[in-house]
């Protein structure tokens, strides 16, 4: 509990800072005046565990992005008993522990980030893949039936096939009877194309041409949904067919990139046909070392004429 | 496709008084999931075979008796039913005062031959710590109650210190005490008395000459000065008696967390938790009284102690079982020309390795002219932390100064071997192999392993249906 004096000159700081004339949130000025306060009450020494409980305070000053990897680090919760076992724990996860709660409730900085994580991955979905990286990879873009995100959101059917039209552009731009066709597409995260695609293209593209391996040309497909690969394998008579796509986007990361890969994949061929390498990102596995990954797999599915379930067999 | 892998692992630890062997049985399994990219890791470790414990055959005081040794070795894996071509990996480790260069090149020569694919190696008064710590289980409890452990490994010869949080490693240190240091022959006279004990004599005004008969008390108060010594070891509290009794070579231990949790192991660990039976002279040696009084002593009552998986045997169970990791599950090899053996390690600082990364190739060539010039091994590991998340550019770049520099500075026909941290070894290694080379060379690459300079490196067969690799790291501390 605390001493008479130290309540007094916790008001004492309180009152202070409301003085202050700088624009600062209560609460924080208020935890601000408080904790110096009270780490000068000096709990009694445990061999096993020294008080930290001053860190996480000091280490919130002046960082702006409640996003940033270094906010995020910082325990919330009060009364930590093992603060240095709690950050451990975060750093394992990029689930919400060690945050704490006001009353039933999460506290406001906690909301604030779940809200601004919640606009990154609407940002991911209902953003398109900047021209400028597509100029950049030299990709051309085709579109599936979808008119607009609201549609590819509401129509996943659409986002599946192509018009007449588009697929005779797909045939005229694009090399034919490949062993691998690859091509990239937005799926749900454009978030996650900006993020690896240029590192992981160029790596699956020269590991397969360095297997002396027939490549296709790589292209774009804008609202696509995986399965618009059947018809590209089947208008490009491809071997195997490759489409980089974005993953549904989550609280954790919006940056999520995953590979599907089929062999002679076919309109209307079961979902078990596809293998899949997920998870590519900064913290799953990084772009380029999945790139490379990629390749091995394609060649194993080429060896083994068969992809999915069939494969692991 | 194969999702599991077995390798028969050999551990045999040569100490100042006692010789064991252990086999262990290392279980490799992909634990991922169906749609994530495999990730392979050693998911059990089974000791199936333990041999008796030998006193350590010596020619003189502290040179080994290779043929002795042999015999043993020799025996023990008939005993087990195992042929020397069983087994896959492991380590021998000679510990305690028979860590001489000598010994090791008795046993070199003695036991390579015979002993099929595993690893020869000795360990340094360091190493040794870390390997008795994981072997007594010490540094496990850490991990699985999330706090810092110290495991005492009490041997003939030395205190072997490790201090454990969470799993890492935060400190180590060795000290000359332990159970031989005094021996007293069949006639219960003193036939032996170490340096050590007579400098902590001397601090205590204890008089104790060879040749007078073993006196229990006396015994009994130099074992209490040195349970003290252990007590301001752990406390951090470094008197010039305790530096003038550290082993030689070992680092110093520093206090640099408290410590929750005490681990006994070794020889006089068993005197520790359980009062033995019989005379206290039975051993030879000063070893029973040691334990009786560590038992009494406030490290005891001002620590918390835990129970040891392994007491006496806690080395070598960490050789055989501790000692062989594994890489990373996405890596580059061009073909299978494995086991590579003792390969000495270049590790680029996080400073050295930026330039590499920008393409710059200078610096890198001037530093391995340099480590050739200090080796005579004709091969070596290239090694760095390498990058979290790399941009194609720069793995790219980092490729082509790699091979460029590889492929001048070393001897025709040997591998580019290179070692990271992070998990971009198969893209970096797709990279190197698709570069020309002066002559053709083998390409390896793996990642997830800690190496540092000085160390050497070992790496077996493929297993997991070619995924992984088992490492086997090792530092020779050796004058």
């Amino acid at each position: 509990m605390l001493t008479q004096s130290q309540i007094d000159a916790i008001a004492d700081a309180v009152l202070q800072s409301m003085k202050n004339d700088t624009p600062v949130s209560a609460p924080q000025t208020i935890e601000t005046a408080v904790k110096p306060v009270l780490s000068e009450k000096k709990p009694p020494k445990s061999k096993c565990h020294e008080s930290r409980g001053d860190r996480p305070v000091q280490a919130l000053e002046g960082v702006g992005d409640i996003t940033s990897k270094e906010v995020r680090a910082v325990p919330l919760l009060d009364h930590i008993e093992d603060s240095e076992g709690l950050e451990r724990m975060m750093a394992r996860t990029p689930a919400r522990i060690g945050v704490g709660n006001c009353g039933p409730r999460l506290k406001t900085r906690t909301m604030l980030t779940l809200r601004a994580d919640h606009a990154a991955a609407r940002d991911a979905v209902f953003m398109d893949v900047s021209q400028g990286l597509l100029d950049r990879m030299g990709l051309f873009t085709l579109e599936t039936r979808c008119t607009d995100k609201t549609q590819f959101l509401t129509r996943p059917d659409l986002g599946r096939v192509f018009s007449p039209e588009t697929m005779d552009e797909l045939r005229s731009k694009c090399l034919h009877d490949v062993d691998v066709q690859i091509y990239a597409s937005d799926g749900l995260s454009s978030t996650a194309i900006e993020a690896n695609l240029e590192n992981i293209l160029p790596v699956i593209m020269e590991g397969l041409q360095a297997k002396g391996l027939k490549v296709g040309t790589p292209f774009f497909v804008k609202n696509g949904r995986v399965a618009a690969m059947d018809q590209v394998s089947e208008a490009l008579n491809a071997a195997v067919t490759c489409v980089l796509i974005g993953e549904r986007p989550g609280l954790a990361t919006a940056e999520s990139m995953s590979a599907y890969i089929a062999y002679k994949a076919t309109v209307g061929m079961p979902e078990a046909r596809r293998t899949v390498v997920s998870n590519i990102h900064a913290r799953g596995i990084p772009a380029v070392e999945a790139g490379a990954y990629i390749v091995d797999v394609i060649q194993k599915i080429l060896d083994a004429k068969a992809s999915g379930v069939e494969l692991k067999k | 496709m194969k999702d599991e892998s077995t390798i028969l692992s050999v551990g045999i630890d040569i100490g100042t008084s006692t010789t064991q062997v252990i086999f262990s049985r290392l279980t490799f399994k992909n634990s991922a999931g169906y749609f994530a990219v495999p990730h392979i890791a050693i998911v059990d470790k089974e000791v199936v075979y333990k041999s008796d414990i030998y006193m350590t055959p010596l020619e003189n005081r502290v040179m080994i008796d290779g043929k002795k040794v042999r015999d043993i070795v020799a025996g023990e894996f008939a005993k087990a039913g195992y042929g020397p071509a069983d087994t896959q990996t492991g380590a021998v480790i000679i510990t305690g005062e028979s860590a001489r260069k000598e010994n090791s090149e008795i046993v070199l020569r003695e036991l390579s031959d015979f002993a099929g694919e595993f690893v020869v190696s000795t360990a340094g008064p360091d190493l040794e710590a870390i390997i008795a710590g994981k072997g007594s289980g010490a540094r496990q409890y850490s991990v699985d109650n999330q706090c810092t452990v110290v495991n005492l490994d009490i041997g003939g010869g030395t205190t072997n210190a490790v201090l454990f949080d969470s799993g890492e490693v935060i400190g180590k240190g060795c000290l000359d005490i332990g159970g031989r240091l005094v021996k007293i022959d069949a006639s219960g006279c003193i036939e032996y008395i170490s340096d050590s004990v007579k400098q902590i004599a001397a601090a205590e005004g204890i008089s104790i000459e060879i040749g007078e008969e073993g006196d229990y008390n006396k015994l009994q108060r130099i074992s209490e000065a040195m349970a003290k010594l252990l007590q301001q070891w752990l406390e951090g509290d470094m008197s010039s008696l305790l530096r003038r009794i550290t082993t030689p070579g070992s680092t110093e231990f520093e206090y640099v967390k408290p410590i929750r949790a005490v681990c006994f192991s070794g020889g006089v660990a068993d005197c520790i938790y359980h009062s033995p039976e019989g005379p206290w002279t039975k051993y030879g040696d000063m070893g029973i009284v040691l334990g009786e009084v560590i038992r009494q002593s406030r490290l005891f009552s001002d620590f918390h102690v835990i129970e040891a998986k392994e007491t006496i045997r806690a080395t070598v169970v960490g050789a055989g079982s501790y000692t062989t990791s594994v890489s990373g599950s996405t890596i580059t090899y061009n073909r299978d020309v494995f086991p590579l053996k003792n390969i000495p390690v270049l590790k680029l600082t996080a400073q050295e390795q930026e330039p590499c990364f920008g393409g710059a190739e200078d610096e890198l060539r001037e530093k391995l002219l340099w480590m050739q010039s200090q080796s005579d091994s004709q091969q070596l590991i290239l090694a760095m932390k390498g990058k979290p998340d790399p941009s194609y550019m720069e793995v790219k770049r980092l490729a082509a100064c790699l091979v460029s520099v590889l492929d001048d500075v070393l001897p025709e026909g040997s591998p580019m071997v290179v070692v990271l941290e992070c998990d971009m070894a198969k893209a970096l290694g797709q990279m190197m192999m698709g570069l020309e080379t002066r002559h053709p060379r083998d390409v390896i690459c793996i990642d997830s392993v800690q190496v540092d300079q000085n160390d050497f490196v070992d790496m077996g067969k493929p297993l997991v249906d070619g995924l992984v690799i088992p490492v086997v790291v090792k530092t020779l501390i050796f004058g």
